[in-house]
């Protein structure tokens, strides 16, 4: 996992200022931050507007919060919302502390800020990798009981009594001997001349008000009446709209261009041609898509003008039968492989997958010759920062940054390509312009889930037993280029995250990785990254050892788990919810999944009906869940669900192919999503916990891919070793 | 060449070609942005408005077939009773995640509470398998429309 790999690079994080409070120079750069115009307005509930910081006579004890003396409480996200509930669950924590209700506040994006907003198990300020809610845990709740101390000691010291006779409660400070209240608004001034508590004690958990009661999303009432602001709905006075296409094949490069009948399009005012790029800026996105239907490009594709998703796949496997790097060792599994009972060997392959966020890509600049303002929707903004800069030829200093809700991330909005294509084309404009991708874009220019071949063995003793695992897969690499301190001696810990520390008690165990990336096509963190096509591998495999020693699933899976507590629970309660073991129809089967990925044990069974023609419905799935502490239960519902779906549609669906160096797929026709008339039914059931929390946002997703198979498999006898689905070797013969 | 569109019971005149797609002219020309771009190709549902009551994918409705027609989108969509009763659905649901989708969502949605006010599981399956949420809200967008209908039922 990341957060154990680059610990390294988080040790050089200002953790002082991070998690105990910042300093009074560090809040007059706060101060100026916000001054400096980086805030950005979003729809309500949130605040309309910010131009200006009341330094003056504001409380703002940490980069997470600001009392107004006007009685406002606003809470600085530094996680950003894409559906997963951040912007309720992350305000949880720092209420929950700062004793005030979530009635009682608004939220403003965090502006770019490494310093000040890295999620600390990262290293870097991005939201992905499930890691936000176990990011902030900590860190966010001590910035709410920091707030409530100082505001304690205001009130105490205008009272002239002990704080110790003083409680907070729902933005109040009463003196309980007195009655006397006061409000933490009429409190901010004097707050912000306390000092800074050294240390804080969290409450305990017995004492907790909002952590563990379901909250109301913050975001929702504007996502239901059309005025919640994405990136692609910004209007800055004056503004172009832009779209593009880039050279079919990745590496080619514009040939030659006739632009005639585009610029004869009404409402095209402008066509940017770029080395491997044409975009055609407009009045209005449909006649940007006229004028671009309208242009003539030649392009030269460059040096992969042949290539094929074989080709691809050739390589990988090549690559699985040489050595790797060793990602776990646990006894001697060549020795032991030499004497077991029963040898099974399979290969694996997962396919390259398009992000297809409902949110189209699009980026908002307008470029200047000394500064440059971006509107976007991203996960990972201080990274737009530096790379737009660069783009731009400025000091990042100069790049104002405005984060927007995200309308899908997936990982997708962990890259910055889409904000560095728009600088290029803003460039060229004068004003600022909107470059919007159409869904074909999209789809083939995303920066995709790698490709994954994976070649393993097992050994079973004489009791069908597993007493020798070994797995070598080949693939990408996303986290070396992404963040290169994360890949060290040849291991990159989220591409082997769920292939390693399985769950199962293994005698024998090796694991090998080979990075090899894929010429012609960009990769990118795709939801549930490694994990993604791990638990498909791990969860299949072990669903073959368990056919081949002729056992149940599910006590196959129990028998190794004497040493996983938590794992077997979640097994346990998701076998009994799912009446695992209970008859079905002809055609239908039930497959299980275990993992523990992301800090959360997952247990899922899905129930499939596979029709004579091959096809695959998925009825049903019952999840059972142990996250640790649960932090807004209705926000751990929604995201297995969501991660079921996402898991799903990739399963029966998902995969981006080439064919002379092109992606083959274009729009929702061709990459298609699972919908309303194909959705299963989902159950979920959470296990309760007092450990600290999990990531929960991917795990709904890598779960779920080998319950189908494995369902697949106990409703037609056949294993499916390759995703998505291939109805045609499900197909029963006339 | 110039058209006159009624939308939301207002009247714009829009100066654009006649095949523009009325999504654009919704969300660039006069900056109704509640109205989404998913697909450009009727795939998605995302860009859903009523044109007459009826779902209409505006990414593929040009502007010059809209005539006199009266145009709704989620904007307005709360001031019928159907929109309303699905919005207060969806929020006491929590349906929402990412939210792009959703306006379409709502409008597919109100439009079928409009034209049957008890839909059966079938019948939600028609009138929503063309709207795409990717972040897979279906199971509560499913219970949200029941809620809707029982809660018309009851006079609300």
């Amino acid at each position: 996992m990341i957060r154990d790999h680059i610990a390294s690079r988080r040790r050089n994080l200002d953790q002082s200022g991070f998690a105990n409070g910042l300093s009074r120079r560090r809040l007059l750069q706060v101060g100026a931050a916000v001054g400096g115009g980086l805030m950005l307005s979003l729809s309500l509930p949130f605040p309309s507007h910010r131009a200006e910081a009341a330094v003056a006579d504001e409380f703002a004890p940490n980069a997470f919060i600001r009392i107004g003396s006007d009685g406002r409480i606003i809470l600085i996200m530094p996680y950003v919302e894409m559906g997963q509930g951040t912007y309720t669950s992350i305000p949880m924590l720092i209420a929950e502390e700062l004793d005030v209700n979530l009635k009682q506040v608004q939220l403003e994006h965090a502006p770019p800020n490494e310093k000040l907003y890295a999620n600390p198990l990262l290293g870097v300020q991005a939201t992905g990798g499930s890691d936000a809610l176990r990011g902030a845990w900590k860190p966010l709740r001590e910035a709410g009981a920091t707030a409530r101390i100082m505001l304690v000691a205001a009130a105490a010291k205008r009272w002239d009594v002990d704080p110790k006779s003083c409680r907070a409660q729902d933005g109040e400070v009463a003196h309980v001997p007195t009655g006397r209240r006061l409000k933490y608004g009429e409190l901010a001034a004097e707050a912000a001349k306390m000092p800074v508590p050294a240390g804080v004690t969290l409450k305990a958990p017995e004492d907790f008000k909002l952590i563990g009661t379901p909250a109301k999303r913050l975001d929702a009432p504007a996502k239901v009446n059309g005025t919640a602001v994405f990136g692609i709905d910004v209007h800055p006075p004056g503004v172009k709209v832009a779209t593009l296409v880039q050279s079919p094949v990745f590496g080619g490069r514009v040939k030659n261009l006739d632009d005639t009948a585009a610029k004869a399009v009404k409402g095209v005012r402008q066509i940017v041609r770029l080395d491997d790029a044409i975009s055609v800026v407009a009045d209005h996105m449909g006649a940007a898509k006229k004028g671009l239907a309208a242009l003539n490009i030649e392009w030269d594709d460059g040096p992969h003008a042949k290539l094929t998703t074989a080709d691809v796949a050739r390589e990988l496997e090549q690559a699985t039968l040489g050595s790797g790097a060793v990602a776990q060792n646990i006894g001697d599994a060549d020795k032991a492989l030499a004497s077991v009972t029963t040898k099974i060997e399979a290969i694996y392959q997962a396919p390259f997958l398009a992000h297809a966020t409902m949110e189209p890509m699009n980026c908002t600049v307008h470029f200047r010759k000394d500064a440059c303002e971006i509107w976007i929707g991203s996960q990972a903004v201080a990274r737009v920062q530096a790379m737009a800069a660069k783009a731009a030829g400025l000091p990042p200093e100069k790049v104002i940054v405005h984060n927007h809700l995200i309308g899908g991330g997936f990982g997708r909005r962990l890259e910055a390509d889409g904000a560095v294509r728009a600088v290029e084309i803003a460039k060229h404009v004068d004003g600022p312009v909107k470059v919007v991708w159409t869904r074909e874009e999209d789809i083939q220019h995303d920066m995709y889930r790698p490709y994954w071949f994976d070649r393993l063995s097992a050994g079973l003793d004489e009791q069908g037993r597993p007493v020798v695992w070994k797995n070598r897969f080949a693939g990408s690499s996303v986290i070396a280029r992404w963040l290169p301190p994360g890949f060290k001696d040849g291991l990159d810990p989220d591409s082997t995250e769920g292939a390693i520390d399985l769950v199962y008690d293994l005698p024998n165990f090796r694991v090998e990785y080979v990075r090899l990336e894929p010429p012609g096509i960009p990769t990118a963190f795709w939801r549930s990254v490694g994990p993604s096509h791990n638990v498909f591998v791990t969860e299949s495999f072990i669903d073959e050892m368990a056919a081949a020693a002729k056992q149940d699933a599910v006590a196959y899976r129990r028998a190794l788990l004497d040493k996983s507590p938590r794992a077997k629970a979640v097994l346990d309660l998701a076998a009994e919810k799912a009446g695992w073991g209970q008859a079905l129809p002809k055609g239908s089967g039930r497959g299980v999944s275990l993992q523990f990925v992301f800090g959360s044990y997952l247990a899922q069974v899905a129930e499939v009906e596979v029709s004579k023609e091959g096809t695959v419905r998925v009825r049903r799935v019952v999840c059972a869940v142990d996250c640790g502490t649960v932090v807004n239960p209705d926000t751990v519902q929604a995201q297995i669900q969501s991660g079921i779906i996402f898991g799903a549609t990739a399963a029966l669906y998902g995969e981006i192919t080439l064919k002379n160096g092109r992606v083959e797929q274009t729009n929702f026709d061709t990459y298609q999503m699972l919908r309303m008339n194909q959705a299963p039914a989902i159950e979920v059931h959470i296990v309760k916990s007092a450990e600290p929390p999990g990531g929960l946002g991917e795990s709904g997703t890598s779960a779920i891919v080998p319950a189908i198979a494995n369902a697949i498999f106990a409703a037609t006898g056949k294993r499916l070793r390759k995703m998505p689905v291939d109805a045609s070797l499900l197909k029963q013969p006339v | 060449m110039a058209f006159t569109i009624k939308v939301n019971g207002q009247t714009h005149s829009v100066d654009v070609d006649g095949d523009t797609p009325l999504l654009w002219v919704l969300r660039d020309v006069l900056g109704m942005t509640g109205t989404k771009f998913g697909c450009g190709m009727a795939l998605c549902g995302a860009c859903t408005v009523h044109v007459d009551g009826v779902a209409t994918r505006s990414c593929i409705t040009p502007i010059d077939g809209i005539g006199n027609s009266a145009i709704t989108t989620i904007e307005a969509i709360g001031a019928t009773g159907a929109g309303a009763r699905i919005q207060k659905a969806w929020l006491d649901r929590e349906v929402v995640q990412c939210g792009y989708c959703q306006s379409g969502q709502i409008m597919s949605a109100s439009a079928l509470l409009a034209s049957n006010p008890h839909p059966t599981d079938a019948d939600i399956d028609d009138a929503m398998s063309g709207n795409i949420c990717r972040c897979g809200t279906y199971v509560r967008i499913r219970e949200a429309i029941k809620q809707a209908a029982q809660s018309a039922g009851q006079g609300g």
